[in-house]
Formats: structure tokens, C-alpha cells, sequence
């Protein structure tokens, strides 16, 4: 078995296993009804524990160590990616990449954040966690894209933006407040995956879009379970509990209008299978960009200043 | 490795309260004790060592715009409580026992009036209303008075002081930075000035929208400025952070602000920036 599996996968991986071996006998022997009894077994089994999941098993989901992320989803949705490097002012941040790419033969500059799979990788992509040359950089490439009138699409995958000591003196507030408001004025479409987590304004700072699309297990806030928790009970302890209380997951945020689409996931979530994981992510933006692509430019500018006007619950 | 490395961290003040009660204050900075009068007549500012108290909305009101007199507008918009947020108390009952405490409704103030003679939109944000957090409240009032800068064709202010979004919001309140944000590039799109004044502390999701904006950005003498609040960025790095970090004289050091200005001369500085970029 997989070291990276979830305490509640665990089961249903068992199962699986099972079944496996029994095939693997069943050369020999005929057993093939008792592997459909457990097939059936199996499926009911995951149904019943994927129906039932609490927000912090999807957070813990959101985060599994063998999830697509941004580059997986690049490879498998489109076709002839050119990466693109760096800011042009200080540097190239590996925590998000981005560049030209066809989906569907449909030029789009596709833009993401990037995590590791190993420590190696982790350090190299820092967790995924942006820099202001990152924001940047990605302002940068959806300037190009605006120029040459290609749709944007980002996938947002950070545990938020880099806190670090160079990250404030090179302005990191100011990087995410720049891309903010240039992304709610950017005259070419703008569709925005959440793939993974979602982590404020790390992943806002390049979340604004036409469409929001978000996978069926995964989180966005405005901070996470566990600093939420250290922040309001003075703990760590608390993170499922604010997990429940931050309404963190697609269909909690589809309720609320900050997402447009839930993008379903393969059984047992994307890690279980990165290439329809990417069949599921492609339709979805295919469809949501024909419909895009009806409106007129300064109808659809009109629509995102609407829709984030729009935002908030008051009186008064 | 250094033979005399601090093992203990330095004293320092916890907490920054925005008053003290009775006819004496104490300067935290200096220990300077001066009468209550004295230094409400100086801008809150300590009369010996020029310290920037933190001040609220109604004193930056007070201060900035002609004999003190200005038009609230938008004054009893509430927030809701959509996701039934419940942490150690109930996001509502925070709410409502806010309000009574503070007789504020929101963490922000809208209002129009004259900067010697000079018609503009003002809002001022205020920390003692859940730590000036941004929620839906903030967001709409910031879009509404960027309206009413647009309708009256004149400059727009904000006075910022703020920890960041509103945890009881969730995600609701990182949408107000864009709702903000878009608003503000509507106004520029209408060749109206918007000057961000920034004053301690001013971080998160207010850096990272309106504070960090302006046409034109300035900020109180050693106001805390930054995306991360020091705390987290101490405890990320696990360094200790070098003296001055993230305060205005720093960030303007690196290219962030245009101006560190003295509470003394706000006013006046106000009044001839907009001079420069706007004509009746």
C-alpha cells in the first residue's frame, strides 16, 4: 500500500487490494463471484465514506502528496506548452509557472502554481508558495495574453503566499494588490481553477476571473483550517472544528456565488487518477470558455465588476 | 556563531491601546507624561518624541477636514452573517456587542467635506472594530464611496488601518479586495485621484488591495506595513526579524511608498496632492 494514504481511504483500499489478489487467483480457481460481491461491496463502501466527508477530510484530500498538480494538468489537458521565465524585473519564481499552450487548438496562456512531490522538488517549487516575482511574472504573461487577445486560464494550488523576510521587503502586498486589480480590468476572459488548495490571498492573487471552477475536493478560504484555529481558540487543536466553521469546501462556496462551477473528480478523488482528473478539468473549461467566447469584450468587463460588486452580505 | 547571541527576547509592548483613561497620558515610547488636552491639541502625538498614538475615525475626521466638519454618509450599513460563523462567541453577538461597545457599526466611516476648500470623499478605518477587519461591510462601503468620488467628480481617501480580512467572512471577505480593487481602477479609469493613507498597522488583505493602490500612498511616521504580520513571518522563517522591519521607513526604503508624512502635516499634504492632480 501507498504510504500516502488517508485514515478514511484506508478501508476502501484494503478492499481494493483484495479484490486484486483475487483476480491475480482466479486464473486458477473461479471465485468470480465472490469478486463481484466485493466490487459491489467496494463501491458502496466508497460511496457512503465520499457522501459523508467532513470539510477536513477534503482539506486533507486538497493536500494528498500524490494529487495533480498544475504541470500534471498542463501536460495532460493541452498541447505544445512553452514555459515562460521570470519576472523581467527580478527573477524567475518556480512556485508558479506559466505560457502558451493549445487546448483543443485553442491558443491559451495557462498559468499555475506549483508544488513538489518530494522534499527535493518542494524546496526547489517552495511548497507552492509565491513570491512577489511570481505574481509578477504571472501579471506579466496575462498582459501578453490581453495584447495578443488569448483567454486566461489560472490553476490555483498554494498553502498560501511565501511569508518570508524577502517576500516583504520586495512587497508582496503590493504584487497581490496589482494583479487584483488588473485581473478585474483585464480585457481577455479569465477562467480560474482551484485544483487543489486555496489558500487567501495567495491564491487570490490570481483568482479573479469571469469563471471560477473549483474540484469537488478541495478548499479555498481566507485562511487556513489550522492558522484559523491558532488564531481564534489560541490553538492548533481546533482545525477541524474551523474547518467547519471557515465553509471552505466547492459546494460550500457555490452556495455563496464565489464559485460558478464544481468540477467533479474521479472516484476517490483526482490522486486516484490524474488522467481523468484532467479529462473532467478539460470539458469543463472547453464548455466555459464557448460561453465566454459569445460575449462581447466590454460586456464581459462589465459582468466581472458586476459579480464582484455583487459579493458580500449586508444591510443598510 | 556570535559569543554573545540574545537568548531571551527583548521586552516589548504587547498590546497598543488606542486610549488611556484620565487627564494623563503616557507616551509608550519615550514615557513622556503629558495632559490629555495637551496632546489632543498636538494630533495625538506624543509632545516630546512626535509618537503617532493610534486614533480612530472621528479623530482623523477631526483633524483633516475644515473646522472638523464633514457629512457621514452609508453610516448604519451592517453586516450579515452568512455562514453562521461561531468561534469562542457567535459572529453576530461579536458583531452586535461591537457595536454597542464602540458605537461604531462597521470597521469603516464614509464621509464628504472640505480640505481647505477642497471637496473630497473620505473614508477612515477603525481597529477598535474587530481589528479593522475587512469583511462585506468594508468591501461595499469602499465601492460606494469610490461611487460617490466618481459622481461628485473629486479625489478619494482612504485612511487605512486595518489587520487584514475578516476571518468571520471567510471567503466572503477575500472577495471585498476585489470588489475594492475593481472599484478603485473604475475611479482612475475617471482621471480622479485616490491617495492611500496608511497608518499603523495596516496588513494582510488591506495591503494587499486598497492600501497598496493609491495613486499616490503615504503613510505615519513608523506605522507596521506589510502582506504577513511580523508574528507569522517570525515564526516562518524562524528568524529573529532586524529592527524596523515592515514599518513605513523601511517599506518606503524598498520602494513602496511615496512619502512618510507627520500626522502635524497631513492636512496640508493631502490638500496639495490632490492640488497637483486634480482641478475643480
Amino acid at each position: 500500500m501507498s504510504k500516502n494514504v488517508l485514515e478514511f481511504e484506508k478501508p476502501i483500499i484494503e478492499l481494493e487490494q483484495k479484490i486484486e489478489e483475487m483476480r491475480n487467483l482466479s486464473d486458477s480457481l473461479d471465485i468470480s463471484n465472490e469478486i463481484s460481491k466485493l466490487e459491489k461491496k467496494v463501491n458502496e463502501l466508497r460511496t457512503s465514506v465520499y457522501k459523508n466527508l467532513t470539510r477536513w477530510q477534503i482539506v486533507q484530500i486538497a493536500r494528498h502528496p500524490e494529487r495533480p498538480y498544475s504541470l500534471d494538468y498542463i501536460y495532460l489537458m493541452t498541447e505544445d506548452f512553452i514555459e515562460f521565465h521570470g519576472d523581467r524585473n527580478f527573477g524567475d519564481d518556480k512556485a508558479v509557472v506559466g505560457g502558451f499552450a493549445n487546448l483543443d487548438n485553442k491558443p491559451v496562456m495557462i498559468i499555475g502554481q506549483q508544488k513538489g512531490r518530494d522534499t527535493k522538488s518542494n524546496i526547489y517549487r517552495n511548497f507552492g508558495m509565491m513570491n512577489p516575482e511570481g505574481y509578477r511574472k504571472a501579471l506579466r504573461l496575462m498582459k501578453l495574453a490581453e495584447k495578443f487577445n488569448r483567454p486566461v486560464i489560472t490553476l490555483i494550488d498554494t498553502p498560501g503566499a511565501n511569508p518570508g523576510m524577502e517576500a516583504e521587503e520586495r512587497g508582496q502586498a503590493e504584487a497581490i494588490a496589482k494583479n487584483i486589480q488588473e485581473m478585474s480590468s483585464l480585457k481577455v476572459p479569465i477562467i480560474v481553477c482551484i485544483i487543489g488548495e486555496g489558500a487567501s490571498g495567495g491564491a487570490f492573487g490570481i483568482g479573479v476571473g469571469d469563471r471560477v471552477l473549483m474540484f469537488e475536493y478541495c478548499w479555498y478560504s481566507v485562511i487556513s483550517p489550522e492558522s484559523c484555529s491558532s488564531i481564534l481558540f489560541r490553538s492548533w487543536d481546533y482545525k477541524e472544528q474551523a474547518a467547519e466553521a471557515l465553509k471552505l469546501t466547492a459546494q460550500d462556496l457555490v452556495e455563496h456565488k464565489i464559485v460558478d462551477r464544481i468540477v467533479p473528480e474521479p472516484e476517490g478523488g483526482a490522486h486516484r487518477n490524474h488522467k481523468q482528473a484532467a479529462e473532467f478539468l478539460k470539458d469543463a473549461i472547453l464548455e466555459e470558455l464557448k460561453l465566454l467566447e459569445k460575449i462581447s469584450p466590454d460586456k464581459f468587463l462589465d459582468l466581472r465588476i458586476k459579480k464582484y460588486g455583487a459579493m458580500g452580505y449586508w444591510e443598510g | 556563531m556570535a559569543w554573545f547571541r540574545r537568548t531571551k527576547k527583548n521586552i516589548e509592548t504587547q498590546d497598543k491601546k488606542e486610549f488611556d483613561e484620565g487627564h494623563w497620558i503616557k507616551c509608550p515610547k519615550c514615557d513622556e507624561i503629558m495632559h490629555k488636552t495637551q496632546w489632543e491639541n498636538n494630533f495625538y502625538l506624543c509632545t516630546k518624541c512626535d509618537y503617532h498614538f493610534r486614533i480612530g475615525s472621528e479623530e482623523y475626521f477631526k483633524i483633516i477636514f475644515d473646522e472638523g466638519e464633514y457629512k457621514e454618509f452609508d453610516k448604519k450599513v451592517t453586516s450579515l452573517d452568512p455562514l453562521e460563523f461561531v468561534d469562542t462567541k457567535k459572529y453576530k453577538d461579536r458583531i452586535n456587542e461591537t457595536i454597542k461597545k464602540t458605537g461604531l457599526y462597521d470597521a469603516i466611516r464614509n464621509t464628504t467635506g472640505k480640505i481647505n476648500g477642497k471637496q473630497c470623499v473620505i473614508s477612515a478605518m477603525d481597529f477598535k472594530f474587530i481589528g479593522g477587519s475587512i469583511g462585506s461591510v468594508v468591501g461595499e462601503k469602499i465601492a460606494r464611496a469610490a461611487q460617490k468620488a466618481i459622481k461628485e467628480k473629486c479625489p478619494y481617501i482612504i485612511i487605512s488601518k486595518s489587520g487584514g480580512a475578516r476571518m468571520m467572512e471567510a471567503a466572503i471577505s477575500l472577495m471585498q479586495l476585489a470588489k475594492t480593487s475593481a472599484w478603485l481602477a473604475r475611479l482612475g479609469e475617471n482621471g480622479l485621484p485616490y491617495i492611500s493613507v496608511i497608518t499603523d498597522p495596516t496588513t494582510g488583505g488591506a495591503s494587499a488591495s486598497f492600501a497598496m493602490l493609491g495613486d499616490i500612498i503615504i503613510a505615519e511616521p513608523d506605522s507596521l506595513i506589510g502582506f504577513a504580520g511580523p508574528r507569522v513571518v517570525r515564526q516562518a522563517t524562524g528568524k529573529d526579524l532586524p529592527k524596523g522591519f515592515q514599518h513605513a521607513e523601511f517599506v518606503m526604503e524598498h520602494g513602496f511608498l511615496d512619502a512618510i508624512v507627520n500626522r502635524k502635516d497631513l492636512k496640508d499634504k493631502l490638500y496639495q496632492l490632490m492640488k497637483f492632480m486634480h482641478n475643480e
